[in-house]
């Protein structure tokens, strides 16, 4: 090899290739080392929120075990914090939502993306977009002042009227409670379900609705049984998208749901949730015990949210 | 069954026009000079208005932009066009999950590295507590939008001679441009309105904030303790705050999307 006499005398160095050097001087090392100084942020950042979580939660977590999450006795004064009555809301308010959203939002979904045509799609999809983006201190202020008292006033006692028999409407109408919580959860997740379902079902490939069409299917039967199945994970995918959403949902609920702990079976019975219990306390909370108990709470809500999250993304990824 | 569907579009679509018409009628006579100019009123007496809340709210923005944007838009240059692919996923990760977060935990870790070492709530809190949350969405969206900048125009710019880093300042990121003002516009309007993390960051307050290190009001803050508070005249005052918020993110949101819209780069990758 050595023998061989080289024909291009000094070629002039590829991009590739270029020394550290050279690529210090053009400004690309550097750059890279800064842009990396940013992105490794991100990771930083999200690193110590999780440790915060963790180490601001340790003395609680210590002292009360899995008691936390099976006792309901909330009290600062004796420094006694079970949260299940935190948990009972947070889970019920989302489960109403989800009953409510989910029928709604992917009905809709169907619509824009199958029926309707595309210009009508993209402009109800714009209001849609626009509706996702409305914060959720509005939300609340329409449901204190417009819900709650429709609730209180027409909704609640038809329900004790005709279903009152059962143990889910017992009680006072006070307008507040789960059922309130629910309904206003549901229309704040509604746009999700709608935007990432008509994501999906857009995607599904046209050669399915042919088929089916073909066989002799009428466009609800394609629609139903060919199309929506075929997207199904997807769909699955904004409903958990959905449900994090309603379970980290904080300024709406904590307005309408009554912040009353108790566990109750009825849904008209006023209730509170783990977010709009740290909204509440966290500025008042008198000890450290309590403070600690309200950041577990935080970590509670942080793992669900993360776990749902990320099996929402999976679910929308296999699509 | 196919008009059931419709139905269900329009009802979900009505609602926004059922939330700004309410807002407008119980708000908009509220929205006055006063509105804009004057400071609450001690409880009792009628009028003022929520002009240290809008200050309040226009300090905090700015500084979570000056805080999230440069990590986002840089992050994402980063992820687009430097990073190997093991690297790119774990900030991708990071950033996904940190967009996960309920808002209300965004507030405690901004409480316990702001608010806590320091003894203080304050506007810095609660602009570092929004800037936060704009990190994961500028992040993302940037980096689609530089990734749908076709290769070609890379190939040609180093064909050049140009460096690599002079190919993203002169040639990538001007053809993204649009895309990543879109993105950063989107991510503050989401922010604005953001009410959860600001109440044990910036906590609030009825009168005027000196400086960056105190407490200071802001308008979702506002429009939260009004609404809950016993008085008709504070009541009123959250309507039209409500209606204030409300037409400034939709207006954004709008401009965003117009400034997509016209422009080039798709954000698929």
């Amino acid at each position: 090899m050595a023998t061989t006499t080289t024909i291009v005398p000094s070629a002039g160095p590829v991009a590739g290739s270029r020394s550290f050097l050279s690529r210090l001087r053009e400004r690309d090392e550097i750059a890279r080392m800064i842009t990396f100084l940013f992105a490794a942020s991100v990771v930083l950042v999200t690193v110590l929120l999780v440790f915060e979580l963790w180490q601001g939660s340790v003395l609680a977590r210590h002292k009360f075990g899995f008691n936390f999450f099976r006792t309901s006795v909330w009290d600062p004064i004796f420094e006694q914090f079970g949260a299940l009555p935190f948990i009972y809301g947070t889970l019920v308010t989302a489960t109403l939502a989800l009953l409510i959203a989910v029928p709604l939002g992917i009905g809709a979904a169907i619509f824009l993306a199958e029926l309707a045509p595309a210009r009508v799609s993209d402009t109800l999809e714009f209001f849609i977009d626009l509706l996702a983006a409305v914060p959720s201190v509005i939300y609340g202020v329409l449901g204190v002042f417009i819900v709650v008292p429709l609730m209180r006033q027409y909704v609640q006692p038809a329900l004790k009227h005709s279903l009152g028999f059962l143990p889910l409407f017992q009680g006072p109408a006070y307008g507040v409670g789960f059922l309130t919580a629910g309904i206003v959860l549901a229309i704040m997740v509604i746009p999700y379900i709608i935007s990432v379902s008509r994501e999906v079902l857009l995607s599904v490939p046209r050669d399915q609705r042919e088929a089916a069409l073909s066989l002799g299917a009428t466009r609800w039967e394609s629609t139903w049984r060919v199309v929506v199945p075929f997207a199904r994970a997807g769909i699955f995918g904004s409903i958990f998208l959905a449900l994090a959403r309603a379970l980290g949902e904080t300024m709406a609920v904590t307005m309408v749901i009554g912040n009353t702990p108790i566990v109750s079976t009825s849904l008209l019975s006023p209730g509170y949730s783990i977010a709009a219990v740290i909204a509440n306390e966290f500025t008042e909370a008198t000890g450290e015990l309590h403070t600690q108990s309200l950041i577990e709470l935080g970590l509670v809500l942080f793992l669900l949210t993360f776990l749902l999250n990320g099996f929402a993304r999976l679910l929308i990824v296999t699509t | 069954m196919l008009t059931m569907t419709g139905v269900c579009a329009m009802v979900a679509v009505s609602v926004l026009f059922l939330i700004l018409g309410y807002l407008a009628i119980h708000g908009g006579a509220s929205v006055n000079w006063n509105f804009f100019t004057k400071v609450p009123v001690p409880v009792g007496e009628t009028g003022g208005g929520l002009a240290n809340a809008i200050l309040g709210s226009a300090k905090m923005l700015l500084l979570a932009t000056l805080f999230g944007v440069p990590i986002g838009f840089f992050g994402a240059i980063y992820l687009a066009e430097f990073s190997g692919s093991a690297t790119a996923f774990v900030v991708r990760y990071a950033a996904d999950l940190l967009n996960g977060v309920p808002s209300i935990v965004i507030g405690i870790f901004a409480y316990g590295l702001v608010v806590h070492p320091f003894k203080q709530y304050s506007t810095l809190a609660g602009g570092f507590a929004l800037g936060l949350m704009m990190i994961p969405i500028t992040l993302r969206s940037t980096e689609g939008f530089l990734r749908g900048v076709p290769n070609p125009l890379r190939e040609a710019a180093m064909a050049l001679g140009a460096s690599k880093w002079k190919t993203i300042a002169t040639v990538i990121v001007p053809a993204a441009y649009r895309g990543i003002l879109t993105a950063i516009l989107l991510a503050f309007a989401r922010v604005a309105g953001e009410t959860a993390p600001l109440l044990f960051t910036a906590l609030g307050n009825q009168f005027w904030s000196p400086g960056w290190t105190h407490p200071t009001a802001s308008l979702p803050v506002m429009i939260y303790t009004y609404a809950l508070a016993p008085y008709d005249d504070w009541h009123r005052q959250a309507w039209a705050a409500g209606l204030v918020l409300l037409v400034l993110i939709l207006v954004i949101n709008i401009v965003a999307r117009a400034i997509l819209s016209r422009g080039i780069a798709v954000p698929r990758s």
